[in-house]
């Protein structure tokens, strides 16, 4: 908030910078912490079957409550805004047509680069040791310990002196949301880039498989499943972030949160509603067009 | 021939020592107690792990370095189907790592797959199969690929009693229209008879020259009688 204010209201860059770098060190110190302390094993996706739990009925009754008690959590606020916001969808300013195209152009490049580099870094660590994959996905949590807005005052700064930096909002505003994504997704690739490693690695030497085949034809379709959750992720978060682009965006241009906000900040409540509903189904329309993407084959056969 | 001039497989701080000869043609059994180091001793010979000392030799010559430039072709005890492949796919990656066919190609496919009694299947996936059937098509992929040695790590050591029988008769089946030299991985003495004129006994990181496997059984040298137990 601080950063924000000092970028957007007193435009003084010297303060946010130095605000970025007390930021960064906080967070930093945080994460070497996070980074000592070890990370509980998890192993992969399991053999696709169904675990039959003799405690099921035990833990039935507690499960439920706790699982009611954080659905609530969400149903109450989200049913709020349905009922506030759905009547007013029509009385919407047509703004929130480009708004939406902006959120959705946005969030797509940032999902292609966030899974390439999630991709590129898993093909890279995953089958290394324990140490090597710890470190990237030590990369990967950099760029969300970091913060949006740190980043973005730091691309803020480089390209200030050259060119107006809201013109580069878009791609800016992608990368860094890309950028923000990467954790979850080296989180959901890494133990299957393993895993159809491990499995068929063998099975790809003894068949003389050159390293295009074998990526294209092979490792591509069995990541498939989590290819498409981790897009699913990417692109969800991406369209939900309000961070740098509140820093680059002129008034002309605005995503879905930023639109949220300004409504807000301009006692629209109706109209801010209206929005929240167009982003809540548009982000749950693209988290589920992904994920659904990477079941695809198993549906079809 | 399968020449093993002295060679030691190293694999971490596991080290196996071999030092004999396997005549072209021969079906041999490996036999030894787990940890023994009967998988490394198929992994070395496949090219998965290195050796330190020594050389593997076919035909008289060195083998090359990488797996799949090796005269051989292995079935694993998993993992032998690519789950997404179709099951033509999955036989035809034998000949063709990139699965394109030329019109030769593809008949020889269907004669693979004929071979094994699955023609009308080839359209279907992995998870469409049976265990048996899963092997029959890893079989087919051995047969299409017409390589003289045949390294085997218990692939059917899942299947029942039957189903194992069926397969190792399509397998021996297989092994004398190619009369190709195979080494299999067993645990169960049965199939070991059922399937090998010879053995290789694998213990104590040294695998010990072939020895005809009746005579085997009949006086286990110690390491062999401590594994079977009174059960031969």
């Amino acid at each position: 908030m601080a950063i924000y204010q000092a970028f957007r209201l007193d435009f003084d860059l010297g303060k946010a910078a130095s605000l970025a770098v007390v930021q960064f060190s906080l967070c930093g110190s945080l994460a070497v912490l996070a980074f000592l302390v070890p990370l509980p094993q998890t192993n992969g996706l399991g053999l696709g079957r169904l675990p039959q739990r003799v405690d099921a009925s035990a833990h039935r009754t507690v499960d439920a409550f706790w699982i009611i008690a954080a659905a609530a959590f969400l149903i109450f606020p989200l049913g709020a805004i349905f009922l506030r916001g759905v009547s007013y969808i029509p009385n919407l300013p047509h703004q929130v047509i480009a708004a939406s195209l902006t959120s959705i152009l946005i969030a797509l490049i940032s999902t292609v680069v966030c899974i390439t580099m999630a991709l590129s870094l898993a093909l890279a660590f995953a089958r290394r040791g324990k140490f090597a994959r710890s470190l990237a996905e030590g990369i990967g949590v950099l760029g969300l310990a970091t913060s949006p807005l740190v980043v973005g005052t730091g691309l803020f700064l480089i390209i200030f002196p050259y060119a107006h930096p809201m013109t580069f909002a878009v791609p800016i505003t992608a990368s860094v949301n890309a950028m923000m994504a990467l954790p979850f997704a080296l989180r959901v690739l890494m133990p299957a880039v393993r895993e159809t490693y491990a499995d068929y690695l063998h099975l790809r030497s003894s068949l003389n498989m050159t390293r295009w085949v074998w990526l294209s034809r092979i490792v591509l379709p069995q990541l498939r499943r989590p290819l498409g959750f981790a897009a699913g992720l990417a692109v969800a978060l991406s369209m939900g972030d309000l961070g740098v682009i509140a820093l680059f965006a002129d008034p002309d241009l605005q995503t879905l949160p930023l639109m949220l906000y300004r409504l807000m900040g301009a006692y629209q409540m109706d109209q801010a509603a209206a929005v929240a509903v167009v982003l809540v189904v548009q982000s749950l329309a693209l988290f589920w067009m992904f994920d659904r993407g990477g079941r695809g084959y198993v549906e079809s056969k | 021939m399968l020449n093993l001039n002295n060679v030691r497989f190293q694999q971490g701080d596991f080290g196996l020592t071999a030092d004999f000869s396997v005549p072209t043609g021969a079906r041999v059994a490996v036999i030894g107690p787990s940890g023994g180091g009967k998988s490394t001793f198929l992994n070395g010979i496949a090219g998965f792990i290195g050796t330190d000392m020594g050389q593997v030799l076919w035909a008289g010559e060195l083998m090359p370095d990488h797996p799949g430039k090796r005269p051989l072709s292995i079935l694993f005890q998993e993992h032998n189907l690519f789950p997404h492949l179709s099951v033509m796919d999955n036989v035809a990656v034998g000949i063709s790592p990139n699965m394109r066919l030329s019109h030769t190609q593809r008949h020889e496919v269907s004669v693979a797959l004929d071979k094994v009694g699955l023609a009308d299947k080839s359209a279907s996936f992995p998870r469409d199969l049976s265990g048996g059937q899963k092997g029959r098509v890893g079989l087919a992929r051995v047969f299409l690929r017409q390589r003289p040695l045949l390294l085997l790590d218990e692939p059917f050591s899942a299947l029942g009693p039957a189903l194992k029988d069926e397969m190792l008769d399509i397998l021996c089946e297989i092994l004398d229209d190619t009369d190709a030299t195979a080494l299999m991985v067993t645990h169960d003495p049965k199939d070991a008879l059922a399937f090998a004129d010879q053995a290789v006994l694998v213990a104590d990181g040294h695998a010990d020259a072939p020895k005809p496997i009746q005579q085997l059984f009949d006086a286990p040298p110690p390491a062999l009688a401590a594994y079977l137990g009174n059960r031969t």
